[in-house]
């Protein structure tokens, strides 16, 4: 049973009548003459569907980006290898089920993968904390890239996370330390990296996997600073009036964290398109999408000497930033 | 105000309001303290120790050689790339702090000497913007990095920021990534890199090049970490311990070098930097 958001209810009501009908197609031996009516049902449907994401609000973007039906990276790790082994463990303290990591191919090509990874499920959304990682989780991403880094393997990064963990143990095993180290030695990781925020880009938490040579979004993915529930909390929160959907909508809007926005200023490299109705629609063809991706990038990044690739990625990031200077 | 809707009180809200007058009272302590005493004793509190927060200005007459500072990169200011409004538009905020902090940015650099040893200072001011860092900040911080290689010249950096500058978005989120970078370069050039935490340090500054001082020093109970204790209180319902952030307990779990006074930092630092580059001809000193 799928979730519907909101926005999406139109569409459950049709897809079941749709659902409906078929059934009682297959029941009667195709005997009933219903044929006519769902295609034109299904018409009617396709075309609700690009109405409702033809204009989606950052908002709503953000929900999609949450969507517990989208597909998450082990999703996507299974959709596209030709095999995959995933590893464990940071070798200091712990293995953080919140990032996953391994070794794998995909259409032939070896490649080391890490990502974010949510749970489904109340018990595995418990087990996977949400996708926010404690400081081992970054530590052996960092582990397992310099590992692909002395083999000379590319690294592909998915990123999916509403942020790092604020805990205690976080704080006493050194989270803010965990994450300055990975953007300090990802930085210097002479192997092609491609990063692909493929639902929540959660602000700290999400930069800490996104040190790459191509940072880029599916569509309908997000990526900023701080939540929109944390903007308006510190914009707007009073403790009489509180914070509703409007607070929030006002606050993705004010971020400017779609994947159009960050193409804009130029922050992402491209936008992968998803299936009508998002990745959860057809994570297949989502998937399909994003293997191409990975496999043309990398064939072009392997031409590039590792020299060039380390330079041009530094530059890249140094040259971040909108800002004035005037001659005194 | 029924009493469950009482905000949290945490210590990352310590009110560190100095009031004008004769007298101070300590944020910490609630001890009252003689305005002219205070001053004399480097905004300290004589009785629980708590370092009130300094603005750069001071920090920089406590730290380099008198007359030996040399500001750099001192017209930089903030674009709006994302039209950002709350209830004031982002332009206007910057304003209003340039006018209450005196400063232009959050943070002041510029090359200086320690005990005659020259050096890239980077000081940043919790009283523009909490501190945070937007592409100004980062870029500051960048140029005085590559000031530091370029004449090979320890770097020294003095933390103080609740995080990243939320109004500029993903560019100031970018700005950790771009900064870390930029020290790895550094690093590489061995260049010795020593950072001073200061009272608060947190989210994006602490994630970035806060934590990656090849020394790490702190000033006595200031509040260090990534996320904010009320944050984290919300997050797990349970009470943090009494210690919980501050200097002290950062040193305690091995995620600091030391804790440090401000009266000895100056010293501290100058034989940190001698015993660093004794052996490093090409560093100067």
């Amino acid at each position: 049973m799928r979730a519907y958001l909101d926005f999406e209810k139109p569409l459950e009501e049709l897809e079941l009548r749709i659902a409906e009908m078929q059934e009682l197609q297959i029941s009667s031996n195709g005997l009933s003459n219903g044929t006519a009516d769902i295609s034109s049902l299904t018409e009617t449907l396709e075309n609700l569907r690009k109405e409702i994401f033809k204009n989606l609000t950052p908002w709503q973007k953000c929900q999609l980006a949450r969507h517990s039906d989208r597909p998450y990276t082990m999703d996507y790790i299974n959709k596209i290898t030709d095999t995959f082994i995933e590893l464990h463990g940071d070798r200091r303290y712990s293995d953080d089920p919140a990032i996953v990591g391994g070794l794998g191919t995909i259409g032939g090509i070896s490649v080391l993968i890490v990502g974010h990874q949510k749970g489904r499920g109340t018990k595995d959304r418990i087990i996977r904390n949400f996708g926010q990682p404690n400081p081992e989780g970054y530590r052996k991403a960092l582990r397992l890239m310099k590992l692909a880094r002395r083999f000379d393997i590319p690294i592909v990064t998915f990123i999916d996370t509403p942020g790092a963990y604020p805990g205690i143990g976080a704080e006493e095993r050194g989270q803010a330390e965990a994450i300055a180290v990975n953007l300090m030695e990802i930085s210097m990781l002479d192997v092609p990296i491609i990063s692909i925020v493929i639902g929540e880009g959660g602000s700290g938490g999400a930069l800490a996997l996104s040190v790459s040579d191509r940072l880029v979004m599916l569509e309908h993915s997000i990526y900023s600073v701080i939540s929109p529930e944390g903007c308006a909390a510190i914009l707007w929160n009073s403790p009489d009036k509180g914070l509703n959907q409007e607070d929030f909508a006002k606050a993705a809007e004010a971020l400017k964290l779609t994947a159009s926005d960050l193409l804009n200023f130029n922050i992402i490299d491209t936008i992968l398109p998803e299936p009508p109705g998002g990745a959860h629609a057809d994570p297949d063809k989502a998937a399909i999408t994003v293997k191409n991706y990975i496999i043309e990038t990398i064939k072009y990044l392997r031409k590039i000497p590792r020299k060039q690739l380390l330079k041009s990625r530094q530059k890249k990031l140094r040259n971040i930033g909108s800002f004035t200077e005037t001659k005194p | 105000m029924p009493w469950f809707k009482k905000p949290i009180d945490t210590q990352t809200h310590r009110k560190v309001k100095i009031p004008e007058g004769l007298w101070v009272k300590c944020t910490l302590c609630k001890e009252i303290i003689y305005r002219k005493e205070f001053e004399k004793n480097l905004k300290i509190c004589p009785k629980c120790n708590y370092h009130f927060r300094i603005g750069a200005r001071e920090r920089i007459a406590l730290t380099a050689d008198s007359n030996s500072f040399e500001e750099m990169d001192a017209h930089l200011s903030p674009d709006d790339p994302l039209e950002f409004k709350d209830t004031v538009a982002y332009l206007g905020r910057i304003e209003a702090s340039k006018k209450k902090s005196s400063l232009k940015e959050a943070v002041v650099t510029g090359k200086a000497a320690i005990n005659r040893q020259p050096v890239v200072l980077a000081i940043m001011d919790f009283s523009f913007m909490g501190g945070s860092m937007g592409s100004v900040v980062g870029e500051k911080i960048v140029r005085a990095a590559e000031r530091s290689v370029a004449e090979r010249l320890p770097l020294i950096v003095f933390t103080s920021s609740g995080g990243a500058r939320m109004q500029e978005g993903i560019y100031s989120l970018m700005q950790m990534a771009k900064v870390s970078s930029v020290i790895a370069a550094l690093k590489e050039e061995l260049i010795p890199y020593v950072t001073v935490l200061t009272d608060p340090t947190f989210g994006g500054v602490s994630a970035s090049f806060a934590m990656l001082g090849d020394i790490i020093i702190a000033e006595p109970r200031s509040l260090i970490g990534f996320a904010g204790a009320r944050v984290i209180q919300q997050t797990i319902n349970r009470q943090l311990p009494e210690d919980f952030q501050q200097a002290e307990f950062l040193l305690k779990k091995g995620l600091i070098d030391m804790v440090v006074h401000r009266r000895e930092l100056k010293t501290t630092l100058s034989n940190i930097i001698r015993i660093l580059t004794s052996n490093m001809p090409d560093v100067l000193r």
